[in-house]
């Protein structure tokens, strides 16, 4: 296959991780934004995600496409209570200082994985997407009779990967709206830029940091039920989203919305593309060693402001 | 009896009941122990730079595998004797975290944190990607006769031991001696207060500088002894899982003071050997001790005996 139509078919494949990515991350930069807390256990929110998918797709089992919409329905519910239940007993109570939430953190997800490994099981299982067929993807060029459109062999995806970024699009634009237009948001917005001055004018600031743990764990969750179907709901596989979060949310600017879709974007397109053309391992060298290097040359990240 | 002195007899009281232990517990503890006394050395290397200066890596396992590639190839590609292949470990981690501590002391914070996670991960990346030296995940085995160093084999039981003693005492007294001399004071000074110590006059970046190279030599010796005396290397060692360890040993142990590093990896050690004994859950006591230790045992064990009871507790 030529370079041009390869290329279409990275992207796209690059967009759908980003997509995945812009979640999950989104998750993470909420929580890290509004209470200062570095969640260790994010990834294995996306994990409980994942395995609440397969839970409800196989109990509802009607057909794909209803358990799955329930399964998208639910997963983010349950995940968000238990994220909500697991700040009142540990983190609040050692009032998030930065270095035992950490530790607190690892250890709750220890416990997660371990409970699910006891319940679920170490196998991988597929949820099964509600749609699934196969779009071929044209391609344009000028060859020997002018300009022509012709479909080259293997290059396709399936309308649910299509769906899995339109999907994305519409929740990240309704958390949007959600932290932009409405009275919760505004007071997210408030305890974000100075939690003492919203208590001082009567916010909780107490049950807005629950809240927002929640809702962070479940757009990870979110992110995980739109992802099996791809891949496999798996005890382990908590482990790739949290370290790639950690390095959007930094890359994008610690706690900034809009930088950190663009960096979950930036990264799974590099991600897609490089793998593509380069080793893959190679690949994911190079790009933590640049990420580092922003780092260190832009400690702030894209769209961060320098702190004073 | 001043606290100066309280605190030497305390460490070389530390050091004897080791050695005393060798000769009371059962093979199985004494191998388990000699294993604990390497890893300490590597927690401490990690509290020197953590819980003495207040930078958190999560980058240590870079250190830690540097050391022990360092050793492991010269000694299984080049034929190195075990006693320059030490030093070639130990050489490789310093210039290691010298690179290191230049690039990512631009840094601070959380974004030193993750600048220190990404280049592990490169390294940990780099170990794989040059699989055929380094034989990824899988690791190398290094041969059992060229495990010789000073004329003691140390594949020996009682050779092991008493090797890693050495190292454990020499790095267990040095840490003491420098978190008490004006350096490691100018440390404690940073990790309290940086704007008050640049402004005091004090050199605070070289000062991160050297802590950075101090602590990665010591992880890099660390994983140079690790390889030597249990003969194995692979990249399982330098992921991500191995730079959070000497974070939790450390928090558990107590970070900033002498003791923590070791008390910590025997308590996360015994809990994760004891309770894998009983059931198969060893990952969930693991975790609910972890909890339950930050929830009332804010600053870890010895930092608890320190609050509670030891004012004088180095």
């Amino acid at each position: 296959m030529e370079f041009g139509p390869h290329l279409m078919l990275a992207a796209l494949e690059g967009a759908v991780t980003a997509a995945i990515l812009a979640l999950t991350a989104m998750g993470l930069s909420i929580v890290f934004g509004v209470m200062r807390v570095v969640n260790v256990a994010h990834g294995e929110f996306y994990m409980i995600g994942a395995v609440l998918a397969w839970v409800v797709a196989s109990m509802v089992g009607v057909t794909p496409a209803l358990g799955f919409l329930a399964a998208l329905v639910i997963a983010p519910l349950v995940v968000g209570a238990i994220a909500v239940v697991a700040d009142r007993v540990i983190l609040e109570r050692i009032a998030y200082d930065p270095d035992r939430t950490i530790v607190a953190t690892i250890g709750l997800l220890y416990i997660i994985q371990q409970t699910t490994l006891m319940t679920f099981g170490p196998d991988a299982r597929p949820v099964e997407p509600p749609f699934n067929h196969r779009l071929s993807l044209p391609w344009f060029e000028w060859g020997e009779n002018g300009f022509a459109m012709f479909w080259p062999w293997g290059l396709s995806i399936t309308s649910y990967k299509l769906f899995v970024i339109l999907a994305a699009i519409a929740i990240l634009t309704a958390l949007w709206l959600f932290m932009t237009r409405t009275k919760a948001g505004l007071i997210m917005r408030a305890t974000q830029q100075d939690s003492e001055t919203a208590q001082a004018f009567g916010i909780p600031v107490g049950r807005v940091y629950s809240y927002v743990f929640g809702l962070g764990a479940g757009l990870a969750a979110m992110g995980a039920v739109l992802v099996v179907p791809i891949q496999q709901a798996h005890y382990l596989m908590g482990h790739d989203p949290l370290l790639l979060s950690f390095i959007v949310v930094i890359i994008g600017g610690l706690g900034s919305l809009p930088g950190t879709v663009i960096a979950a974007f930036l990264i799974g397109m590099s991600d897609g593309i490089i793998s593509v053309f380069f080793s893959p391992t190679l690949a994911k060298i190079i790009a933590t060693l640049v990420v580092a290097l922003v780092l260190v040359f832009r400690p702030q990240g894209l769209m961060g402001r320098v702190e004073r | 009896m001043t606290n100066a002195r309280r605190s030497l007899y305390l460490h070389l009281g530390v050091i004897a009941l080791l050695a005393a232990l060798f000769f009371i517990l059962p093979a199985y503890h004494v191998s388990s122990l000699a294993r604990i006394m390497v890893l300490a050395v590597y927690a401490m290397g990690f509290n020197l730079l953590f819980g003495y200066t207040g930078l958190l890596s999560l980058g240590h396992a870079l250190f830690f595998a540097t050391g022990m590639y360092g050793l492991g190839l010269a000694m299984y590609h080049f034929d190195v004797p075990a006693e320059p292949a030490f030093v070639v470990g130990v050489i490789c981690a310093l210039v290691v975290a010298a690179a290191v501590g230049f690039l990512a002391l631009r840094t601070s914070g959380v974004s030193f944190m993750i600048v220190t996670l990404m280049f592990a991960q490169a390294g940990y990346l780099t170990a794989l990607y040059f699989g055929g030296w380094t034989r990824g995940d899988e690791g190398f085995v290094i041969r059992q006769d060229a495990r010789v160093f000073l004329g003691a084999d140390v594949s020996t039981e009682t050779a092991r031991y008493f090797a890693a003693l050495t190292l454990f005492s020499v790095v267990f007294l040095a840490i003491a001696y420098l978190v008490r001399s004006p350096f490691g004071r100018t440390l404690v000074a940073i990790r309290e207060n940086e704007e008050r110590t640049r402004m005091l006059g004090y050199d605070t970046h070289r000062a991160k500088l050297i802590a950075v190279i101090l602590s990665g030599t010591i992880s890099g010796a660390a994983g140079a002894a690790y390889a030597l005396l249990f003969g194995y290397a692979g990249a399982t060692f330098a992921t991500v899982q191995y730079s959070i360890f000497p974070l939790l040993w450390v928090l558990l142990g107590g970070a900033g003071t002498t003791l923590g590093p070791l008390i910590g990896v025997v308590f996360m050690f015994y809990l994760i050997d004891l309770s894998s004994s009983v059931t198969q859950a060893y990952m969930l006591i693991a975790g609910v001790a972890l909890v339950l230790l930050t929830l009332f045992a804010p600053q870890g064990l010895a930092g608890e005996l320190r609050r509670r009871a030891f004012r004088w507790l180095p």
